[in-house]
């Protein structure tokens, strides 16, 4: 190493050139640094400031746009919540002492680089959020979206990152209960992988992070530190240049075996009260954790870095403090309490070394051997990063693109109208790989291990039973169309909210909360970012309309390759509260169903604009379908009432693909058949048979109703108000779908395109 | 026929979970003179005809293309086997 850079040296050496530029700070930025500190920062303080002053960590282009989600939550919706914003996740309460906790987060960067290793360290990542709040963790969830199908590059992204989340998961034994995959070639240089967890807890062991109380020990455990992603959260900060990586760090693996003897240790000192504040080891590290830690205390701290444990000797202060090792947790523990953590950790095998503590001078100082390197107000490294209220505007293409609607394209043209054209665009669409069977994915990973799982995938949401006496459980499904979002980003942003929220509704549970992953392109490009304001308006908005709060999220900028940016992407995880598990409603037909009612719940409009089937004829413009979240609420209150009243068999909400899409499914997933006629559809809402099936109108969905239920059920679903039409039945001799008087297509025509798109593309 | 043989190994600041886990073991079973434990792999190439420089080069782009994960390894070593 070279001389090392103390804060005083750096007091004798103002003039020294720092390479601030390439740690990806600005000018204004370095310059604001050595106004606070009244000196230039010495390398370990550049190190810090740079990783926690990124976007990646300081939020500074989304800060002044997500500042709504928290101004927009009423009182009502606060009533369930007992940790908001700002936390490592937000806490919903579950009623009898439960609480959940939840998180959506990106890793599109290193998976690009390292598809499997950047997606099992997303679901390490996103998982220790969770047991940092005191929560076990119980589901995890995935987002996927990759370039083409038939891009070389797409299968190295898929097959690894969907590898990589099945290995870190399955090894982990938390099931894997919800996700999606979207295939567009906008993702092709910038795929994006979010992965999800829920965690539970019992309100007693609810901490949160910060060091508070002077004298009480700062301890870090888990794995040791190396070199692994040094710069990682500067990279996530910038857009790949055409070389590939802009800066390519030290690729991050992953050790699940390690996490989950950190899972066991974490959960034991929040259930003997040995700690005081604790907090995982994301994002740039040491010096995010020391830093967060200090600002959210009430005094300072002190460390000493060579105390930690390193895998590799030869690291410098900075890359120490920089370093994205995973699998490793800091805690504030008091001197009382040093000997019981030290047996916990004994006992689990799990490695850890004292740092220093917490004191009240408000500093955060550290020293390497006795020699001061650091020495900052916390509060500026972790709080008081730049802020940026930039430029946006709506880019003037958005009129063109807006004006292109489908009806006045060329592909329109030419549209099935007979039985037989009808037939063969419903098998294409099922047969394609946006809509095509997902066992290729969801057999990789493991959705029942922990025996808590009521339904996995297929279903429209993943039902997780909390409590073993009483049955309550959760449900939760990721969702987000990115067509509609870059068609109208508020709009698109609301239907987003809309389809998760009524997928978890779908399944029978009443929804509580929504985490939200926004991923965006350059938040330097007006036109993006006034996406992005657009997003985060319409998710505000939507969440006040339907009276559930946003409780956490993530925010991943600079998905952009030279001038492309991706669609917008904000991905809603919706979680939803059932009292009894069993009431779960599955999304598809089971044989015993048969001669069951089958129910179109809402309108159809001429609704094709960002539809399944315009991108399946390469059209992309006009306007998403109309947000009705009134609609939707009453909607998921029929919904839910009657699947807890037991009223229904099964039921699929209607979204990409349409009718034709939530009914090609419903029999295909399971071999058993239906009779619809679609004439009580095109009479009443007044459009053509293709419209009927193809287009994607919101506030939709099919239920099986059994013959026992149906009086009740017209009973409901009259009362509330609701649009309702009894459009066919379940045979189950059939293995069919038969739509009256146009066509017929069996679940094998179904199947051949359905089930081989993925396995055929990448494999068995 | 000869053979030429192909180290692998992950890169040095790589976190490497398998190698750990034997180290892991080491001084339970009274190894206390090795202070780490890196695991690779070790891939043996049949070679139709003679082992020449070329065939070796030609070892060494396979290696590169196909054997190693440019992100996480590296070519630890290419030769022909004794």
């Amino acid at each position: 190493m070279n001389k090392l850079d103390t804060v005083d040296h750096a007091g004798q050496t103002p003039d020294v050139e720092q390479p601030w530029a390439q740690l990806g700070l600005n000018d204004t930025e370095y310059q604001r640094i050595r106004e606070i500190l009244q000196r230039r920062p010495t390398e370990a303080e550049l190190a810090m400031y740079s990783s926690m002053w990124s976007e990646h960590t300081s939020y500074k282009s989304s800060k002044v746009h997500l500042k709504q989600f928290g101004q927009k939550t009423t009182e009502k919706m606060q009533e369930n919540m007992l940790v908001g914003l700002g936390e490592n996740a937000g806490v919903v309460d579950l009623g009898d002492g439960w609480a959940v906790t939840f998180k959506v987060e990106s890793h599109n960067s290193p998976s690009y680089l390292e598809p499997f290793q950047g997606a099992a360290t997303g679901i390490g990542g996103v998982v220790r959020d969770i047991i940092s709040m005191g929560a076990r963790p119980v589901a995890v969830l995935d987002s996927l979206r990759v370039g083409h199908e038939d891009h070389p590059d797409t299968a190295r992204i898929i097959k690894g990152a969907v590898a990589g989340v099945g290995h870190y998961g399955n090894i982990l034994g938390v099931p894997n209960v919800a996700g999606e995959t979207a295939f567009d070639p906008v993702f092709q240089g910038n795929p994006l992988v979010n992965a999800g967890a829920v965690g539970v807890l019992r309100h007693e062991n609810l901490r949160l992070a910060q060091a508070t109380g002077a004298g009480n020990k700062i301890v870090l455990f888990g794995a040791r530190t190396g070199g692994d992603g040094i710069g990682g959260a500067a990279m996530s900060s910038a857009a790949f240049d055409d070389e590939g990586a802009a800066n390519t760090p030290v690729v991050q693996a992953g050790d699940p075996l390690q996490e989950n003897v950190i899972i066991e240790a974490t959960l034991e000192l929040f259930a003997k009260s040995l700690v005081e504040g604790i907090q995982d080891l994301g994002a740039a590290g040491i010096a995010c954790a020391t830093s967060e830690l200090a600002a959210g205390g009430d005094g300072g701290m002190h460390i000493e870095l060579t105390n930690v444990l390193l895998r590799d000797a030869e690291l410098s202060a900075g890359d120490i403090l920089m370093s994205e090792s995973q699998e490793r947790m800091m805690a504030v523990v008091t001197p009382d309490n040093t000997a019981a953590f030290e047996e916990i950790m004994q006992h689990y095998g799990v490695e850890y070394s004292w740092l220093g503590e917490v004191n009240d001078s408000g500093r955060l100082t550290i020293d390497w051997d006795g020699q001061r390197i650091v020495d900052v107000d916390p509060v500026t490294v972790a709080d008081e990063g730049p802020v940026y209220e930039r430029p946006y505007a709506r880019p003037a293409s958005q009129d063109t693109l807006q004006a292109a609607t489908f009806r006045s394209s060329q592909q329109a043209e030419q549209l099935p109208t007979t039985g037989e054209e009808l037939k063969d665009a419903v098998i294409e669409l099922m047969g394609s790989a946006n809509m095509a069977d997902r066992s290729w994915i969801t057999s990789q990973t493991d959705s029942s291990v922990g025996g808590n799982t009521r339904q996995g995938p297929p279903n429209d949401a993943g039902v997780i039973r909390v409590d073993e006496e009483t049955g309550m459980g959760i449900g939760l499904a990721i969702d987000c169309n990115s067509r509609f979002v870059y068609l109208d980003p508020y709009l698109g942003s609301q239907l987003a909210v809309a389809e998760s929220y009524r997928n978890v509704a779908t399944s029978g549970a009443t929804p509580m909360g929504i985490s939200d992953g926004l991923n965006f392109g350059s938040p330097e490009d007006p036109g993006v970012m006034w996406q992005f304001a657009e997003a985060t308006r319409g998710i505000a908005d939507a969440c006040q309309e339907l009276g559930i709060p946003v409780t956490g999220g993530n925010v991943s900028l600079y998905n952009q390759t030279v001038d492309t940016a991706i669609h917008p992407t904000p991905m809603i995880v919706t979680l939803g509260r059932y009292d009894d598990v069993a009431t779960a409603v599955p999304s598809w037909l089971h044989p015993a169903f048969d001669g069951s009612a089958i129910y179109l719940l809402g309108e159809t409009f001429d609704e094709l604009d960002g539809s399944q089937f315009a991108h399946l004829r390469g059209h992309l413009g006009g306007m998403p379908p109309a947000v009705d979240l009134a609609k939707e609420y009453r909607l998921a209150g029929l919904l839910s009432n009657a699947s807890r009243t037991h009223m229904l068999d099964a039921a699929h909400d209607l979204s990409e693909g349409g009718l034709a899409g939530a009914l090609a499914d419903m029999v295909v997933q399971g071999g058993v058949g239906m009779r619809i006629n679609l004439d009580y559809v095109t009479e009443r809402d007044n459009i053509d048979a293709f419209t009927a099936l193809f287009s994607e109108s919101q506030a939709r969905a099919l239920v099986a109703v059994p013959l026992s239920e149906e009086v009740r059920f017209r009973g409901i679903a009259e009362s509330r108000g609701y649009p309702s039409l009894r459009i066919g039945v379940v045979d189950a001799g059939s293995q069919a779908l038969e739509i009256q008087d146009l066509f017929t297509v069996t679940a094998e025509e179904l199947r051949h395109g359905w089930a081989t798109a993925l396995p055929n593309r990448f494999g068995n | 026929m000869p053979t030429i043989v192909v180290d692998v190994m992950p890169k040095p600041e790589v976190l490497d979970p398998q190698g750990k886990a034997i180290d892991a073991r080491l001084p339970e079973l009274g190894f206390r003179e090795f202070s780490q434990v890196r695991q690779g792999k070790r891939f043996e190439l049949t070679v139709e005809g003679e082992a020449t420089a070329d065939v070796l080069d030609r070892a060494k782009a396979l290696a590169s293309q196909l054997l190693a994960n440019p992100s996480t390894e590296y070519i630890a070593n290419v030769e022909v086997a004794k």
